[in-house]
């Protein structure tokens, strides 16, 4: 039995930081005949397993989006709690 | 005086620096390895280009956290001279010591080219040797090099006069076609508000002989020279 909890981090660009890699897969979208798709963005996510004894696991969480797998000047990050 | 240039795994142009200090330059160098926690005396401290750690995460990301840099950010904020070329710059900006962020290249591809860049300010320590106004050739080897900031984080860099270097074209124009990454207000490399750290997305080390093309590189090497013998000799007077 395992007693390690799972969380999963979402890293999105900020509105209004220009997101190459979203509007060239947008411009593919649209030459595959796709044109009702209006705009793409894209991200990266994380899985982390984590220590299911460790304490303060929400701050920890918090604390390695922060410093590590975002930079807060282009970036957000969303974080879905372990289970 | 004696410059350090720190090599990280995955770092490419460690030897390319040490070379432009040791045999051009005619100045003394070491390298730094990323795990050691000793400046080794260095008077200046070189990150150079590459992709440390794979560039892995973001560009300059991982290669922050490693033992060296605890040293190099205790180096800057004492003042101490540190200039990032190109992956330098983006660990530069991601471990604070520098302002904004590096991201994608607007046209998705990695450039290799020389392109031309205005010298805007000539107060720096790393630009005292050039002309304001002055057009320099230097090469951009990058994927993710285009300089991003808020709006008026960006004014605020403009007003206190810390962009150093713009992207141009031949004749010292700003446009867009002379912007090769899609960098705001075609900014090329910028200083921290105190002037001793510089990171540039271009390779000043790459261009310091003409048999490379250009030596218009060398004008920085030879602006942070002049500035630490300076202060080294008022030091020892």
């Amino acid at each position: 039995m395992s007693d390690s909890k799972k969380a999963t981090v979402y890293v999105r660009l900020k509105d209004g930081v220009l997101d190459p890699q979203g509007v060239t897969i947008h411009k593919a979208l649209m030459q595959m005949g796709y044109g009702d798709f209006l705009a793409v963005r894209s991200g990266k996510f994380f899985e982390l397993e984590i220590k299911g004894d460790s304490a303060d696991i929400d701050r920890k969480i918090d604390e390695v989006c922060a410093k590590l797998l975002s930079n807060p000047v282009i970036e957000n990050y969303t974080v879905e709690k372990p289970q | 005086m004696k410059f350090g240039v720190v090599t990280f795994p995955g770092a490419n142009c460690d030897y390319d620096a040490y070379a432009a200090v040791k045999f051009v330059l005619g100045e003394q160098v070491e390298f730094l390895w990323h795990k050691s926690h000793d400046l080794m005396g260095s008077d200046v401290v070189i990150l150079p280009g590459g992709f440390a750690y794979g560039d892995y995460l973001r560009a300059g990301a991982i290669a922050r956290f490693s033992p060296i840099m605890d040293k190099v950010i205790t180096f800057a904020r004492s003042g101490g001279t540190v200039m990032g070329i190109c992956n330098g710059f983006q660990v530069l900006t991601e471990c604070g010591l520098l302002p904004g962020a590096l991201i994608r290249n607007r046209h998705l591809r990695f450039s290799c080219k020389f392109v031309h860049l205005r010298v805007e300010n000539n107060t720096a320590r790393f630009s005292n040797a050039c002309r304001v106004g002055e057009v320099l050739k230097i090469p951009i080897a990058h994927g993710e090099g285009s300089y991003y900031h808020f709006d008026d984080e960006v004014r605020k860099l403009e007003d206190n006069g810390q962009v150093v270097f713009r992207y141009v074209d031949v004749e010292g124009n700003v446009t867009d076609e002379a912007n090769p990454n899609g960098s705001i207000n075609n900014i090329a490399g910028i200083v921290n508000t105190e002037g001793n750290v510089l990171g540039m997305m271009p390779h000043p080390e790459r261009a310091v002989e003409n048999i490379l093309g250009s030596e218009d590189g060398l004008r920085v090497l030879e602006s942070v020279r002049s500035v630490v013998t300076r202060s080294n000799l008022a030091g020892k007077a």
